[in-house]
């Protein structure tokens, strides 16, 4: 039941949100057509020189880039309005068939690196808090650097390495499994991303979470609680983390919202066929609706989880409510 | 990471790459040639009911991106389509023509009338028979604008394609193309039922070729299975999968896992990673590195500024330190049949006073200045390390070289365009040279402003060139143009690049080709 008090910011989001949007939408446009080539160099390459001229007209009508700029854009504008993301002339494909692919991909992918990145990072971080400048703290500090310093690739490549060469481990050489076909195979294909990213994004969210803690641990509340003779398991479990995670909640939507724009990394080394991939190849192909379209989704992707976040808060934190 | 997802200067290079050229051949291919079980009935008994079904797992970095064989020019669309369609002619191991869905063919006395006998033997997947109909309908849809094939310049030469039987067609030429058999071996030129609707067949093949479409997952794998009524027996096979796996490393480890039987690597230091049982084959390739020069703007439209770097860039330097020796150097002509000699040339060996005294005579005693183009974003690895190690070279002789390393897509843009001094590129090879230079170096050629060079000589020599059809003639005048292509010192051609093959432990009979070809699949057969 919206008052109108509740009402008016609720609008102001969803025309926030929309313009949000449009300005993505404008930014890939341009950017896509000040990239040097077209579809038709990406496709042909060199060989593109040995087109004769009616062969070249023939293929600007088919890829619709003999017309204006700004015809184009709201040709592709109006047909997203209407449910329609284009078609990939490469993968004979409409474009929301393969978001309809990659996005659970995505979607799983993100769910399980930030269910890695909570559970290694929250423990670790109230760890590194409980003593500040203890050896557990420098544990903590130097796990977080790790996480932070080396780069994805670096680590993908190693851990999938060295599992192959070492135990011949390698399901992600085997084809992608989807969840629903094969449970088993698509979670051990899954394992070793989830894993990668999760450790890179446990990172951020330990030092929020050390952080947060020494905060609220500091406040009058707290004291207050100890005085009244609080138990101290329950003292740091209700009263500390429950109010140090707005900010963890705030990361991790922020580190979520990045992850569905696709791993690109990790999905190119464990050979995951997600949104981050469907965006690189069609970027190489030059899939101009393809990018554009895609690129779309994923903004509003971000744009709910943001709103999601927000949401959140106001389980959490009662003061968040009453504003 | 730094696959290439399309083919730039190589583009079009399905057809290319190298001979099995000399001593470069490693003995392990000649010895696997041997146990090559050539399909037929060994096929047939290894398909037998109580035989393990041979399910061949390919690695690949890139998915295939368009199944339409005439317009199709990334190598790897090339070659997987070389395994569903038939042409006309085929290329042998060593690219020798030989017969393919034409049995025979006959040229005529005046080298005007090609007439093809066709194969009575041969269906198309869908259970039709191939028929000369077949042959005309598809030439001329090559040869149609609107069809955008690449291809279509192959056929320039035909006026008319004509079924004069059921299985016979004849091909009339406005001029005569002595190269004419070794393009009709090319994947592009491939024979499409009559009837097939162009939307149709490029989700759905239906070829003559050893194996058919099974299914394909964009991005993800495409799977090819045999064809048991091939004309030439049944492959031993029964699946090809080609797998997409994007990252190069990623497909070292799950050869070592065991997951991936075959694939093609270009870069030899992911190449000494690989380790364990697998047989690794390198096969110098058609195609070539090479730094061209855009002859038809000063200060390069002046021979002696040429020689003068040509004379002063060492090719195995750039071959060892560089492109960590994955080559053999090259001559102009890659092409097996018509190879150059690389030291036929004004300075076999580095000559830096002779490159002094050339630069002298072109007025540049006090050096000058020069721009490069190089395609930066890994394309092949090595390349922007060979741009700066010629940039050294040429340091020595007082030319300053500035290197443009661009993204590949300027880098195509510039290059189509000839906008550029010197550019450092790989391209693609024929097996004929008439196919691989035509088409730069004589004067009214697409390519012949990127190439910066013509002459009348040239043009005549090419010429000549389609009008022989006796080999030993014909070798003699390539060997001429490759002569006057070094002594002008039009471009400097630095060296033709290895693809190292990796063949899982079980894999038996499969030759890589120096065109990169994979049609070997259909004489491979999988124990496990």
């Amino acid at each position: 039941m919206l008052t109108r008090l509740q009402a008016a910011p609720t609008v102001r989001r969803i025309a926030g949100a929309a313009f949000t949007l449009f300005g993505c939408a404008v930014a890939v446009f341009i950017m896509l057509r000040a990239i040097p080539g077209d579809q038709i160099t990406a496709i042909y390459g060199t060989e593109a020189a040995a087109l004769s001229e009616e062969q070249r007209e023939s293929l600007r009508a088919y890829y619709g880039l003999d017309q204006p700029l700004i015809v184009q854009f709201f040709t592709w504008l109006g047909s997203v309005l209407t449910g329609n993301l284009g078609y990939s002339s490469r993968t004979q494909q409409s474009v929301l068939e393969m978001t309809a692919q990659s996005l659970p991909v995505t979607l799983q992918l993100s769910v399980l690196a930030i269910l890695v990145a909570l559970l290694v990072g929250i423990p670790l971080g109230m760890l590194a808090a409980s003593r500040t400048n203890a050896l557990r703290d420098w544990f903590g500090q130097g796990v977080a650097l790790a996480g932070l310093g080396i780069p994805t690739f670096l680590l993908g490549t190693f851990v999938l390495g060295m599992a192959a060469q070492s135990w011949g481990f390698n399901p992600n050489g085997l084809r992608y499994a989807r969840l629903w076909d094969d449970p088993w195979l698509n979670l051990q294909q899954m394992f070793m991303p989830a894993l990668v990213l999760g450790f890179a994004i446990a990172a951020p969210v330990m030092r929020t979470t050390r952080t947060a803690v020494l905060e609220v641990r500091s406040l009058d509340f707290i004291r207050t609680a100890k005085a009244k003779g609080v138990p101290p398991a329950r003292l740091r479990r209700s009263h500390v983390l429950r109010n140090s995670l707005v900010p963890v909640v705030t990361q991790t939507g922020m580190q979520f919202g990045f992850l569905l724009g696709g791993a690109v990394v990790v999905e190119q080394i464990f050979s995951l066929p997600g949104l981050g991939r469907q965006v690189v190849v069609a970027m190489n192909q030059q899939e101009y609706a393809v990018v554009q379209s895609t690129v779309l989704v994923i903004a509003l992707l971000f744009v709910l989880v943001n709103l999601a976040t927000d949401l959140l808060y106001q389980r959490i934190d009662p003061r968040v409510r009453a504003e | 990471m730094n696959t290439p997802i399309f083919g730039t200067p190589r583009g079009g290079r399905g057809a290319s790459s190298g001979p099995l050229r000399g001593a470069g051949v490693i003995l392990s291919i000649s010895a696997l040639a041997l146990t090559a079980c050539s399909n037929g009935d060994n096929g047939s008994a290894a398909n037998g009911d109580d035989a393990a079904p041979q399910n061949l797992v390919v690695g690949t970095s890139s998915d295939v991106d368009n199944l339409l064989p005439w317009t199709a020019t990334h190598f790897h669309s090339v070659r997987v389509l070389q395994n569903i369609y038939g042409t006309l002619t085929e290329l042998d191991e060593e690219l020798n023509v030989v017969p393919g869905l034409a049995e025979d063919w006959e040229v005529s006395e005046d080298a005007l009338t090609v007439t093809f006998t066709l194969r009575e033997d041969v269906t198309f997947h869908d259970g039709s028979d191939l028929t000369a109909d077949d042959v005309v309908a598809s030439y001329e849809a090559i040869m149609d604008e609107e069809t955008a094939a690449v291809s279509a310049t192959y056929l320039a030469a035909v006026d008319s394609v004509e079924a004069t039987d059921t299985h016979e067609v004849t091909l009339t030429l406005s001029s005569p193309d002595g190269a004419l058999p070794s393009k009709l071996a090319l994947g592009s030129t491939a024979i499409l039922p009559a009837d097939a609707d162009l939307d149709t067949i490029s989700n759905e093949p239906n070829g003559t070729g050893p194996f058919a479409l099974e299914s394909h997952e964009a991005n993800e794998a495409l799977t090819l299975a045999a064809n048991p009524d091939y004309w030439d027996g049944e492959p031993a096979l029964d699946s090809v999968e080609f797998r997409v796996i994007p990252d190069e490393n990623a497909i070292v480890s799950a050869l070592q896992a065991g997951n991936v039987h075959l694939a093609a690597f270009d870069d030899p230091v992911l190449v000494d990673t690989i380790g364990g049982d697998i047989e690794i084959h390198e096969t110098p390739q058609l195609s070539y590195q090479v730094l061209q020069f855009n002859g038809y703007t000063e200060p390069l439209d002046d021979v002696d500024v040429r020689l003068a770097i040509a004379c002063t860039v060492d090719r195995y330097e750039v071959l060892e330190s560089a492109a960590m020796g994955a080559g053999e150097v090259t001559g102009p002509i890659t092409s097996p049949a018509y190879l150059s000699d690389p030291d036929n040339r004004p300075c076999p060996e580095p000559d830096l006073d002779r490159a002094q005294q050339h630069l002298a005579d072109a007025g540049y005693a006090d050096g000058l200045t020069l721009s490069m183009i190089v395609m930066g974003d890994g394309y092949p690895s090595t390349a922007v390390a060979q741009a700066e190690n010629i940039q050294a070279q040429l340091d020595q002789i007082g030319i300053t070289v500035q290197i443009e390393a661009l993204e590949s897509g300027s880098y195509v843009d510039r290059w189509m365009e000839a906008d550029f001094e010197l550019a450092l590129a790989l391209n693609g090879g024929q097996p004929d040279p008439d196919v691989m230079y035509g088409r730069y170096f004589i004067s009214d050629g697409n390519l012949n402003q990127v190439a910066g060079y013509s002459s009348e000589t040239l043009d005549e020599l090419f010429a000549q060139g389609l009008e022989e059809t006796e080999e030993d003639s014909r070798r003699e005048i390539y060997d001429q143009v490759s002569a006057e292509l070094e002594e002008e010192a039009v471009w400097v051609w630095l060296f033709a690049p290895y693809e190292y093959t990796a063949l899982a432990e079980g894999v038996t009979g499969y030759t890589p080709m120096a065109n990169g070809s994979m049609k070997s699949l259909r004489d491979t057969s999988l124990e496990q």
